[in-house]
């Protein structure tokens, strides 16, 4: 199976049943994607897949061939932080840390559906062509990635400073 | 995880092809199938990765749209003719699961998702006549909350777990299928099934039998409906009621309108007494109310859901007020 993760084009020979999450761990060494529930409750395995948000969990690796896939581990630039980590760090949007990989993928991911307007269940007009993150908006988005320790104030702050337009 | 091969067709007749093989399943996003798998619940031998067909979202020559049976659901919540057209749609998608799962769910998978019931779930422990046929169900005495309280039978109290199911019940949705033997069409509110005797046997689609599209048909008062949610958390949770409604008001009463209901039955339950009850009526709460009391007339509490009975009219009566008063 060929896949693109965090840029590198990648070969393997995998048991079919191997799951994107257990590629990542348990053959490419990328342990920053958590296995918390194994079965798509808790968000903390949350990757990119061509730019969109999915958990690697309920993803079976030969249906992903081909894509590109971005993990934590492929978040930062150029040796720099992505602005979303740093404001993690600056907020204390962790406690154990365990869902941070999770959370931080996801929140780029929901940014980038909120930029093109995808709405959400807060969103009072449907017809709306454009999206304004607020909070209650960022919570709802970010619904699918439990933080067990509650850093959820630190959490929604941190997005909130890199993807929410001052008011 | 039972071992199993994989195939990832491109065209139907591909996919109709590898599905002649021993055990063969359909794939979509995996998001149900993949934990029943891991669980051992579901064993196929084989998948058929159908992710690669139609995903369009095209309108018909009729008015109305069609859309394919690999659209994700997210694809689907945020097109702009579903949101303005069938709002009723996209807000029970949104409603539904979380953002990277429905990212990762399709259209038809969807559709054909298996009951949340945690005794379907507890292979090691627990009785179910879903996963085990004649083996009894430990729901019906057990801890069954979350389950139904229409239209269920001694052998099965499951729910459907599906938002955009009760959408698609409420807008009179049309099914495409095909297999070996020809394409067929299938209204949406007769493909699942009641329980009765066989509770295993969940839609009417037959082996090897694919689901293409679903159409939805042209109608105005479609553009009118809502979706509401009742669940235990405010977000990504399953629902304990929800109810799609469609309404359209001609001086002060019911012209038309359109209601279904989730999280009450094993099917998305389309409420044709309510609308029924309220063709030609004053829109009153009072009437809302007594239309959603003539619907939930046979309603069957189990020992933990009794509450649903009057959730449920509750709510209905709250979306329909809600679009009386939008539409006024």
């Amino acid at each position: 199976m060929r896949f693109l993760i965090n840029g590198q084009p990648v070969e393997v020979d995998v048991d079919m049943r191997t799951s994107l999450l257990d590629l990542l761990r348990d053959h490419l060494n990328l342990h920053g994607s958590k296995k918390g529930c194994n079965q798509g409750a808790c968000g903390a395995c949350t990757v990119l897949a061509d730019g969109e948000r999915i958990l690697s969990c309920l993803a079976l690796a030969v249906q992903y061939q081909g894509r590109e896939i971005t993990t934590i581990e492929g978040i930062a630039e150029d040796g720099q932080m992505h602005p979303l980590q740093r404001a993690f760090i600056e907020h204390d949007g962790f406690q154990c840390g365990y869902c941070t990989p999770g959370q931080i993928c996801s929140a780029i991911g929901m940014a980038a559906e909120a930029k093109r307007g995808m709405p959400s269940h807060m969103t009072r007009d449907l017809g709306a062509e454009f999206i304004t993150l607020d909070r209650h908006e960022v919570r709802e988005r970010m619904s699918g990635n439990i933080c067990r320790c509650g850093a959820y104030n630190g959490i929604v702050n941190a997005i909130s400073e890199v993807f929410v337009e001052a008011e | 995880m039972n071992p199993f091969t994989y195939a990832r067709a491109e065209q139907a007749e591909d996919a109709l092809k590898l599905a002649e093989a021993q055990g063969a399943r359909f794939l979509g996003g995996g998001t149900n199938l993949v934990d029943l798998m891991r669980e051992t619940i579901e064993r196929p031998q084989s998948l058929v990765d159908v992710t690669g067909l139609s995903a369009a979202i095209e309108e018909t020559s009729a008015g109305g749209l069609r859309i394919g049976a690999a659209a994700r659901n997210s694809a689907v919540a945020e097109h702009r003719l579903v949101r303005t057209l069938y709002p009723v749609l996209s807000r029970a998608l949104l409603a539904g699961a979380s953002g990277q799962i429905r990212n990762m769910a399709t259209l038809g998978g969807n559709i054909m998702q298996r009951t949340r019931c945690a005794y379907f779930y507890d292979d090691d422990g627990s009785r179910c006549n879903k996963r085990t046929p004649g083996q009894g169900c430990d729901a019906a005495e057990g801890f069954n909350r979350y389950h139904a309280i229409l239209g269920a039978s001694p052998s099965c109290v499951a729910t459907h777990a599906s938002d955009m199911c009760v959408a698609l019940a409420v807008l009179d949705a049309v099914i495409h299928l095909r297999s070996p033997r020809g394409e067929r069409t299938v209204p949406f509110v007769d493909f699942h099934r009641l329980p009765g005797e066989t509770p295993q046997v969940e839609t009417v689609l037959e082996p090897g039998e694919l689901i293409l599209t679903v159409e939805l048909p042209a109608n105005p008062i479609a553009k009118r409906s809502t979706y509401r949610k009742v669940r235990d958390r405010s977000s990504y949770a399953f629902a304990l009621v929800s109810v799609a409604a469609a309404l359209e008001l001609d001086g002060g009463k019911v012209k038309d309108v359109r209601l279904a209901l989730g999280g009450v039955a094993h099917k998305p339950w389309r409420a044709l007494r309510a609308e029924e009850a309220l063709r030609g009526r004053e829109a009153t709460p009072e009437n809302f109310r007594a239309a959603a009391g003539a619907e939930l007339i046979d309603a069957k509490p189990l020992r933990y859901n009794a509450f649903k009975i009057e959730l449920a009219a509750r709510t209905i009566t709250a979306v329909l007020q809600e679009l009386a008063e939008e539409a006024q």
